[in-house]
């Protein structure tokens, strides 16, 4: 069982390390669309450190929204869909090590390059942990939350934006909390509250999220 | 064994065929005959537990093969009529993902000696999106070499592409895993001769209304 979990993430980063270049993309629009914003709004250093945990977060979501659309589709093109659903193994297990797979691939970079893209908003420091520990426990909800969205969606036309109107509004309790504890630090509250229910909620997601997306990729392949 | 009763599908509005009955032993080849669009896919996919049939079942040993579920899958091997290979990986890289998806235990040796067992010598390690479509569908093949310790494969039109050779190949592979008493579900369009077998022929062009 262990072995079969190990082989699907091989496989998946092997995947995306010849795809790279749908990686990077991917990363690429995540540090654009928040450079974006000081070019916009202006130089302006008390108005820059109070929307930067926002900016950053909403960027992470739509990012997260665009690798999310390739998860199960060309799998489902290929037929080796078909073969994970008479899979061995649980497919609930075979959608976890995919889902880890995912966030390895989509969500850790953002994680990483949170604190680069502090420093444009010259946020505080002594933030840059709060603000990368949030995204460490929210980008994993966002790839189990959207990979129900990316099996609810196989198959269909325009996919995509309905994956977007799907799943976009699920994404809001983490949105609130992920920006909401950088917001709490930066005022001097402590962000514990905030990151303890940001980790209580990933524990919920991952453990209802592999079920339901499970459910939906056997609908999908009838 | 595996035993369907009063199996019928129906895909959206449209009744495919009803009344399948058939109970397959060990040592028995089960052939699905059928013009395009007689629905032999989907079967092949009910059978698997892909698809819900509209009414009817399908056991496993006695038992409800949805209720089985990876009971029943790890018996199993489904060469379906995609060939579930991922174009950037190699066709040695797509053969041991495919291996650990269905259970099946193969050291890297074994899983080069199919390879080249099904002619893909020299090959190996081609991305798969460079191979022919006979080679990919040999690639796919090359599963059932190491599937011998599961006795039922259900195959999708498996001599699609493949040349005489790699045909002659299949047959003597499918009739070796029923001596050992080993069970094969296939469709196919052409008269394919594998010896000497109890054959259980369905032809669906006759099941239709």
């Amino acid at each position: 069982m262990g072995a079969l979990l190990l082989a699907i993430v091989r496989r998946d980063l092997l995947l995306a390390w010849r795809r790279r270049t749908d990686v990077a993309t991917v990363v690429l629009f995540f540090l654009i669309v928040v450079s974006l914003f000081p070019l916009g709004v202006g130089p302006e250093p008390n108005l820059l450190r109070t929307i930067a945990p926002g900016i950053i977060w909403v960027a992470a979501l739509l990012a997260c929204m665009l690798s999310l659309q390739q998860l199960f589709a060309s799998d489902h093109a290929d037929g080796v869909l078909d073969q994970m659903l008479l899979a061995a193994a649980p497919l609930g297990l075979i959608v976890i090590a995919r889902a880890f797979a995912h966030w390895l691939i989509s969500g850790l970079p953002l994680v990483l390059l949170s604190p680069l893209l502090a420093v444009q908003f010259d946020l505080q420091a002594e933030l840059y942990p709060v603000l990368a520990l949030s995204l460490l426990l929210g980008t994993p909800i966002l790839t189990l939350t959207g990979a129900i969205g990316a099996a609810l969606t196989l198959g269909l036309r325009g996919g995509g934006m309905l994956l977007a109107l799907l799943v976009l509004p699920l994404y809001v309790p983490v949105l609130i909390l992920g920006a909401g504890a950088v917001d709490a630090a930066a005022a001097g509250l402590g962000a514990d509250a905030h990151l303890l229910l940001l980790g209580a909620q990933l524990v919920l997601t991952a453990t209802f999220a592999p079920w339901a997306v499970s459910t939906a990729l056997r609908i999908a392949a009838e | 064994m595996l035993e369907s009763s009063n199996l019928e599908i129906t895909r959206g509005d449209h009744r495919l065929f009803g009344g399948i009955s058939f109970a397959l032993r060990p040592g028995t080849l089960l052939r699905v005959g059928g013009s395009n669009g007689s629905g032999k896919t989907s079967l092949l996919r009910a059978l698997c537990g892909l698809v819900l049939p509209s009414a009817g079942e399908i056991r496993w040993h006695g038992e409800n093969i949805r209720a089985l579920r990876e009971e029943f899958w790890k018996h199993l091997v489904h060469i379906g009529h995609h060939n579930a290979l991922k174009d950037e990986l190699t066709a040695h890289e797509n053969l041991a993902a495919l291996c650990a998806l269905s259970g099946i235990q193969a050291t890297e040796d074994q899983q080069s000696e199919a390879l080249v067992r099904f002619g893909l010598a020299g090959r190996e390690h081609l991305p798969a999106k460079l191979l022919s479509q006979g080679q990919r569908r040999r690639t796919t093949l090359a599963r059932l070499a190491l599937s011998a310790a599961l006795p039922l494969w259900i195959l999708d039109e498996p001599f699609a592409a493949l040349d005489a050779a790699a045909v002659d190949h299949m047959q003597s592979l499918i009739a070796t895993h029923l001596a050992a008493g080993g069970m094969a579900v296939l469709t196919t369009h052409q008269e394919a001769t594998i010896p000497a077998r109890p054959v259980i022929t369905i032809d669906l062009d006759r099941e239709r209304g």
